[in-house]
């Protein structure tokens, strides 16, 4: 099962307690009645696809109950960072699919209720 | 002549017991229960208003008086009331902007207690329930089987789960069968 970080919880979590819910970063137009058909068409039904690095929302349904994204990588699966909604885009060509802040979340079992150092390193420790 | 019709209110699975080896389920008594939403320059008015200051800190509760407050979220609080008192009323001559909800009959608790309690739980609930990880007092809602429950630890052997009603049937049926196992 994946581990997967919230950011409100502070911790990893078990995948079950998670739902996906679509890409991120998709800003509503601040007047929707007057965009044309094609621009409403791009901004409700077109989503990007993309394979690699993929932004997500997520959803702590059967915890926190908090939206939050993530950025994964859709061919390993693996979650590279979690942040709260509202924050900022990162930038992803700090994150590699080894290292990174949510790196440690694929540490062996008996290192996992080891809390996280403050400061992380971008180098994989895993 | 008229007759006075009287309604008792039956409590889901009232005085039910499972004993496994290691283990103990009991439903427990009824209880006020609140769920409570707010922000967070109303929480320390909040609790004042019920005894208990309302925990900050991700999975984590605060107990007084019989009275409990779990985290649940960062702007959301399950309060129990186990000692009679109303906890919507205690909120109600708050000014600031919240939610607060009785929820009392909505939910069913179980108590599991015993050394094999945290391993009867984890038959069904993904989390991490080891005394590192979720030491006493600690509080989250998760799942178990295919349900949402809230788990509180309220000792190092004892736990209490925290269902809704509708779901009270199952999540007993999957204790009693894990408590069975456990051993």
């Amino acid at each position: 099962m994946l581990l997967i970080r919230c950011p409100y919880c502070e911790e990893e979590r078990p995948e079950l307690e998670f739902r996906n819910a679509g890409e991120a970063h998709i800003a509503r137009p601040t007047d929707i009645a007057s965009i044309s058909d094609e621009d409403f068409e791009k901004f409700f039904f077109i989503r990007s696809n993309k394979k690699g690095l993929v932004f997500e929302r997520w959803r702590h349904v059967h915890g926190c109950a908090r939206f939050f994204n993530a950025v994964r990588d859709s061919v390993s699966d693996k979650f590279l960072l979690t942040y709260k909604a509202g924050e900022p885009k990162p930038d992803v060509s700090t994150l590699t699919a080894e290292g990174g802040p949510a790196a440690w979340a694929n540490r062996p079992p008996d290192q996992l209720n080891e809390k996280p150092k403050s400061k992380r390193s971008t180098k994989g420790e895993a | 002549m008229a007759k006075i019709a009287t309604a008792a209110r039956n409590p889901a699975h009232a005085g039910k017991n499972v004993g496994g080896e290691g283990v103990a389920l009991k439903v427990l008594e009824p209880a006020s229960r609140m769920s409570l939403r707010a922000r967070p320059d109303t929480i320390a008015a909040l609790s004042k208003a019920l005894g208990v200051t309302l925990p900050q800190k991700p999975k984590s509760s605060a107990a007084k008086a019989g009275r409990t407050a779990l985290w649940l979220g960062p702007d959301e609080w399950l309060v129990i009331d186990e000692a009679g008192g109303d906890p919507v009323a205690d909120c109600a001559g708050v000014k600031g902007l919240h939610s607060a909800v009785d929820v009392s009959h909505r939910n069913v608790a179980i108590a599991v207690t015993g050394p094999n309690a945290a391993a009867t739980i984890s038959s069904g609930c993904p989390q991490d329930l080891s005394l590192a990880a979720f030491p006493v007092g600690a509080a989250s809602r998760t799942i178990l089987g295919k349900v949402e429950i809230v788990v509180l630890r309220t000792g190092e052997d004892t736990f209490r789960v925290e269902c809704w009603r509708s779901f009270s049937d199952y999540v007993w049926g999957f204790l009693s069968e894990a408590a069975r196992d456990a051993g």
